[in-house]
């Protein structure tokens, strides 16, 4: 049994989407297209107030004046918004007040997903906000968290319950304005997680919320708002699988961070909707405006292990507003077949002392093109900012690409910017050298990869972590006998 | 142990083994030296089951199998260690980790039981002490930011830990100083039963008078040349390669 690097690329192309199924529940769906009455009726729907839909509104007004945006290095047939359904409910109306009481068949799709939720029960308070298309049905560990006041719930949720702090902090980050994406989402969101840790607060869980496109044909609109007030610190988790499709699904998320004086937010992503088949047919359009706000001292950490989509857009970024407050960005972007993705950070450095952190990981398989793209942004007041970069790409094939765009813009002397970057090859001779100790070929990919995505993964919580591990395998192994 | 008949190996259509012939019996230890590109490592090669050489003739039995027929996993898993000229640098991934996963891997195909913990840190620390490893270095990504010497000690270590049949030398003496030298040279001999055997390629006579090979064979052109003992060894450090080659070429 003999492997070449051709050969090897021809088993990665044949790694087939391992959560791809399809959960029957009747929803409760808009018309397709975009309108300012599509955007009332979702609107009305959620029972919002006025200035909601105010806010809404203006956000379509705005989204009307822009155009897509054409910079990244990806290529697509834009999406089409007179086709797609804008809101999708799941049917039931009622909220669970127990597990038992949740659709047998719902608890299916968790299990499938690897993510019982008889599972996080045991395991050592992961309290899970379960977004199915845009809705959230199910929220546990509430008591738990609403003893040392922390809020943690679904976005339609907050808006009814919490208006003042919803009202305060949205679009404060990203403003409508910002994007083409940010704004329709800010239109048309449906709904999202919610999360606000009072002052001094530790929560004492990782917080974690599983998306999820379900209904064929919805563009999911997710709002995440976390705000951790002065002192407090919390990690959250995101993580996301999608079922099969053969039409391209639109994803425009927006996630807002707010990391208060002396806070901290740690936001771990674990990235793995539907990337289409292996001809590049259908998959996921992942378009998402993640930013993040540090006020002084403060420390917002993004980690993200990117393995779905068709296409991805995708900039977790920190505005380092206070003095001495810290960003960081530790991301691997794996993508294989005829998948794309250009993703990365922006740090901007507004404060003095600020320090922001880089490390990519791209691998890049099949007909692939991976792009790294990065801003590090030094303003005239940021003395002695500080900016390490690292960017390191894989390559598994000999038709993807893999690309780095890294943008520096330094308006102050006093600032220390360094970049490293490495582009490689998986080596035969590291592999060789693992099958002559006896370890299979794919055992030693899942152990090289799994080997240089270290430093990004060693950041994730532990449970996440294996998981995490665990997708990069399913994303890469091939079908070697 | 291993009986190689008749082997030719070429490489981008250049033949590099051209009829080669070795018998290797449990408890031997035998040394091949020969002069640059006679075909020593390719040998190593071939044996150990790097795919970029096709082998067009002869026949490999390792322990009454086709070794020829197996992956190079499963030789591997047989018993046929290779130590690396030049030893792989795997950035992330500890070598603890790395020969953890290699002794599953081996016991697996064997139907044995995965290794403890336990037992596999008490193997670690045993083993290690036989090549005077530091026990940092096992922690530490697989060979990356090794010395030179590390790195081939790094390799005995290995060998230690996963108690090959077979055991292949390739050039494990380059590079090494005089008390490296000696290390690694220990580490073999206390390795040493009959049940195992060992391959030494080398350049040099230095190794061998740590190692103390049964047979010494000269290799060039792809050819066994001369067979002989360690006087054989010694006769060409001091005479050089020039009266082998004449002596092929007159015959």
């Amino acid at each position: 049994m003999a492997y070449t690097e051709n050969e090897l690329a021809k088993d990665l192309e044949n790694q087939e989407y391992k959560f791809g199924f399809v959960t029957d529940i009747e929803s409760d769906k808009a018309p397709n297209g975009l309108s300012e009455d599509i955007i009332r009726f979702i609107s009305a729907k959620k029972k919002e107030p006025e200035w909601l839909l105010d806010h809404r509104l203006q956000a379509f007004a705005t989204w009307k004046t822009m155009t897509e945006p054409s910079w990244a290095h990806v290529h697509y047939t834009k999406p089409n918004m007179q086709e797609i359904c804008f809101y999708s409910a799941p049917k039931q109306t009622k909220k669970y007040e127990s597990w038992d009481d949740v659709d047998p068949e719902m608890k299916e799709t968790m299990k499938k997903l690897g993510i019982s939720m008889e599972e996080q029960k045991r395991l050592t308070g992961v309290a899970v906000d379960f977004v199915m298309d845009s809705v959230s049905v199910a929220t546990s560990f509430k008591s738990k968290l609403n003893e040392l006041g922390i809020i943690f719930c679904s976005f339609s949720e907050a808006v009814q319950e919490h208006p003042e702090l919803v009202r305060k902090h949205m679009g404060t980050v990203v403003p409508t304005s910002d994007n083409f994406y940010a704004a329709l989402n800010s239109a048309v969101f449906t709904d999202g997680s919610f999360c606000y840790i009072p002052k001094g607060v530790r929560c004492p869980m990782e917080l974690s919320t599983y998306f999820r496109i379900n209904e064929g044909g919805t563009g999911q609109f997710e709002r995440t708002l976390v705000v951790a007030d002065e002192g407090s610190f919390v990690s959250y988790l995101e993580g996301c699988t999608a079922p099969q499709r053969d039409e391209n699904q639109l994803h425009a998320a927006v996630v807002e961070l707010i990391a208060l004086e002396n806070a901290e937010i740690k936001y771990s992503t674990v990235q793995n909707w539907y990337p289409g088949n292996k001809e590049g047919i259908g998959g996921i359009f992942n378009f998402v405006t993640k930013r993040g706000i540090c006020e002084r001292n403060a420390k917002i950490s993004w980690t993200q292990v990117e393995t779905g989509s068709a296409v991805t857009w995708k900039y977790p970024s920190c505005i380092l507003k206070g003095d001495n407050s810290v960003g960081e960005f530790y991301s691997v972007a794996v993508t294989n077949n005829y998948q794309q993705a250009d993703t990365g950070t922006k740090m901007i450095h507004l404060g003095k002392n600020t320090k922001s952190t880089i490390i990519s990981k791209g691998i890049s398989a099949g007909k692939s093109q991976n792009s790294y793209r990065g801003l590090v942004q030094i303003h005239k007041n940021a003395t002695n900012a500080r900016n390490f970069s690292q960017c390191d790409s894989l390559l598994m094939s000999d038709e993807c690409g893999a690309h780095t765009f890294p943008y520096i813009e330094c308006k102050n002397s006093s600032a220390k910017i360094e970049h490293e970057a490495t582009t490689s090859k998986i080596g035969e001779d590291q592999i060789f050298y693992c099958q002559q100790r006896g370890i299979n070929i794919e055992k030693a990919i899942s152990l090289i990869v799994n080997g240089y995505c270290k430093e990004v993964l060693n950041q994730l919580p532990m449970e996440f972590a294996v998981e995490a591990q665990k997708l990069l395998e399913i994303s890469l192994e091939g079908s070697v006998g | 142990m291993i009986k190689i008949s008749n082997l030719h190996a070429s490489i981008d259509g250049k033949e590099i083994l051209k009829g080669l012939n070795l018998e290797v019996k449990a408890g031997e230890i035998h040394a091949i030296m020969g002069p640059n590109g006679a075909g020593k490592s390719t040998l190593a090669s071939v044996l150990a089951g790097r795919e970029e050489y096709e082998i067009t003739e002869g026949t490999v039995d390792f322990d009454g199998q086709d070794l020829l027929e197996l992956s190079t996993e499963d030789r591997a898993r047989e018993g046929l260690f290779l130590a690396f000229q030049y030893p792989i640098e795997i950035p992330g991934v500890s070598n603890i980790n790395f020969l953890r996963t290699s002794l599953n891997e081996i016991r697996d195909y064997k139907g044995e039981e995965q290794i403890s913990a336990k037992d596999f840190l008490a193997r670690v620390k045993e083993k290690s002490a036989l090549v005077e490893l530091d026990s940092k270095l096992a922690s530490r990504s697989v060979n990356e930011g090794f010395s030179g010497g590390e790195k081939k000690r790094n390799e005995i270590f290995q060998m230690a830990m996963l108690e090959p049949k077979l055991a292949i030398l390739d050039e494990t003496d380059s590079g090494l100083d005089i008390d490296a030298l000696r290390i690694v040279a220990n580490g073999v001999n206390k390795l040493k039963s009959d049940k195992n055997a060992t391959i030494v390629i080398t350049h040099y006579q230095r190794l061998l008078d740590h190692i103390i090979p049964d047979f010494v064979h000269v290799l060039y052109d792809g050819r066994i040349v001369k067979s002989g003992t360690k006087e054989l060894a010694l006769e060409l450090e001091e005479k050089g390669y020039d009266w082998i080659k004449a002596e092929v070429e007159t015959h």
